[in-house]
């Protein structure tokens, strides 16, 4: 790989993740707290970038001139052209088309039913929102419903949203992978559904569930983990939210 | 030089492609010279020229067996550890190229005591202050063995400074409420286990193994000049590397089945052994490898352990770029000593302080 090739990867990297951090983008892959530095990094790739192009400019004119007065060009020249990285930086081509040409979307259902719910018993609960029916998150319902056995929500309508996954039994179940520091640590916490489920459920899709409480349980069969249910009275499909991650266990 | 700057951007569209390259006119002299790089420049953009032209030809076909699940997980996954791991890179590449061009060797001579013996664990100990995980610690460790620091300091610093520098400590902390204990331990192994692999390459180490990093010489540039040069240097380099790492997390991440894991807790040895390899296979950064850990719960905290201790030393993605700064031969005598002492370390701690 020459020096031009090397600017034009640096650039080129730089600027997606520019783009990935500007946008939101990014929050598919990572925790929204990695964004200063993700916006940094990518300022420092289009600099270095830069540099490269501009020094080997400078240091080719400098030899020209060399040449021009009848000096030898010696290793100065010699230095910026000759040097180049190994093939292997060629793969850093392969996240930037996988960045820029298809952007995959955050994780869903697949990984979703390949792991066990990661639900975890709390050290003490947030105080309620409020409002009506109740806005709580998937993490927020399941560890009320199973380790406080649904003290505070027990009869009240709740609005929660999720992702649907699909069992291979068919069994529908909302869940929100929980994600610590990128997608690769990313775990879900699982949610079965049970009572007005809607007829038709794609994997994938978003949807606000309004329901209540029901003490009935489930074992994910991954984990052994529990998975509490939730009485579904009315279920509407929503956009992806900004951050479709739960990130309240990173604080 | 037909590769010119035309030739990633082609990537995203294939326009550039048809423009000629508009490499700056070369000078009759150095063009005589280069003719035969010139031949295999234009043969390569040839190929690429091609390959891109597949890409576009097959997009359908390419999409469709893109959108499958397994793809779209592998993709996710490979894609996140790159931004995840990209902006750490970038900051252990900076401060790599600030110490190879503004700190003089003489520097480390007078910081370091003179007797190897003494220099690994203050350098193991020096590894607490660099705020990162492991993808920073390579470029630096590269850094030091080139500025003329013993290559078993460095070494230890490799090994202890992802692992027990104050943000992951602290998002052990974070991880383990109930445990604090597992803070501890995380330290007292790690920075264990770097000295040992210090003292042991002292004594058995060959320098021929350790292939000196090549690079350009800076001598004779401008401050400013070797400073970039070095920085796109190693990002080009170890980015490269950190690729293949973050493709064989993600195939694990998308293929592998989790269920073997329920089946390995069972027994206390294998559950050490199973988590020491998960932690390996899974290439998580340091920061984030506590919360994995502490969702493992069917497992052992001395298991656990052995997931915090092993995976900041060695995984995948380190491995690859270890190979890629040290050489090949280093890496695989390095990796597999590292992984046995890091497992030993982590029950040696695990019995006493768990």
């Amino acid at each position: 790989m020459n020096r031009q090739a090397q600017a034009a990867v640096l650039f080129l990297l730089g600027a997606a993740l520019l783009h990935a951090g500007f946008t939101n983008l990014y929050l598919r892959y990572v925790k929204a707290g990695l964004q200063p530095l993700l916006l940094l990094s990518g300022a420092v790739l289009i600099a270095a970038s830069l540099a490269t192009v501009w020094y080997e400019w400078r240091g080719r004119r400098k030899a020209d001139d060399a040449v021009e007065h009848g000096h030898d060009a010696g290793d100065d020249h010699g230095d910026g052209h000759v040097h180049r990285e190994p093939r292997v930086s060629w793969l850093l081509v392969l996240p930037l088309l996988a960045l820029i040409l298809v952007a995959p979307p955050a994780l869903g259902s697949y990984s979703a039913m390949r792991t066990g719910t990661a639900l975890q018993q709390p050290y003490g609960y947030n105080k309620l929102p409020t409002g009506d029916p109740l806005p709580l998150t998937v993490v927020d319902y399941a560890t009320r419903a199973v380790y406080d056995h649904g003290r505070l929500i027990k009869g009240r309508p709740l609005d929660v949203t999720g992702f649907v996954a699909l069992d291979g039994a068919g069994h529908p179940y909302l869940v929100r992978m929980a994600l610590n520091c990128c997608a690769a640590d990313a775990q879900p916490v699982k949610i079965a559904l049970t009572g007005k489920i809607p007829p038709v459920l794609q994997p994938d899709k978003w949807l606000e569930v309004t329901g209540t409480y029901t003490a009935r349980r489930t074992k994910d069969p991954v984990n052994n983990g529990p998975i509490p249910y939730l009485r579904v009275t009315e279920a509407k499909p929503v956009p992806v939210p900004k951050d479709p991650y739960d990130e309240s266990w990173n604080n | 030089m037909a590769i010119t700057k035309a030739a990633p951007p082609t990537a995203d569209s294939p326009e550039p492609v048809a423009t000629p390259p508009q490499g700056e006119p070369v000078d009759a002299k150095s063009a005589d010279a280069k003719s035969v790089d010139a031949r295999s420049a234009d043969s390569k953009s040839l190929a690429l020229i091609v390959l891109l032209l597949l890409l576009v030809v097959l997009q359908g076909p390419i999409r469709s067996a893109l959108s499958v699940p397994v793809m779209q997980s592998w993709m996710t996954v490979f894609v996140a550890v790159l931004v995840q791991a990209l902006p750490f890179l970038v900051l252990g590449v900076l401060l790599s190229a600030a110490i190879a061009v503004f700190v003089p060797a003489s520097f480390f001579a007078r910081a370091l005591p003179k007797r190897p013996a003494l220099a690994i664990p203050v350098a193991g100990m020096a590894g607490a202050v660099l705020p990162g995980c492991e993808c920073a610690s390579v470029p630096v460790a590269g850094a030091l063995v080139r500025r003329g620091v013993t290559p078993a300091a460095a070494l230890a610093f490799l090994l202890s400074a992802p692992a027990i520098n104050p943000i992951v400590l602290t998002a052990t902390a974070v991880a383990f409420p109930r445990n604090p204990e597992m803070v501890l331990a995380r330290f007292v192994a790690s920075l264990l286990v770097a000295c040992v692999m210090g003292w042991l390459w002292q004594r058995l180490g060959r320098t021929d193994w350790l292939r000196p990093p090549e690079r350009p010489h800076y001598e004779g540039q401008s401050k400013g000049a070797a400073f970039w040069g070095s920085v796109s240097h190693d990002v080009m380099h170890a980015g490269g590397f950190l690729v293949i790492g973050a493709m064989a997390a993600a195939t694990l991440k998308a293929v592998a089945p989790a269920g073997w894991l329920r089946t390995a807790a069972d027994n206390p040895l294998v559950a050490i052994l199973a988590l020491a390899v998960l932690a390996v296979l899974l290439s998580i950064c340091s920061e984030a490898d506590a919360f994995v850990a502490a969702s493992l719960t069917q497992f052992s905290l001395t298991a656990k352990l052995a997931f915090l201790v092993v995976g900041p030393m060695i995984d995948l993605k380190l491995f690859a770029m270890q190979a890629g700064t040290f050489g090949r031969g280093f890496a695989l005598r390095f990796a597999p000593a590292t992984f046995v002492l890091a497992i030993a370390g982590a029950v040696l701690t695990g019995a006493v302080l768990l």
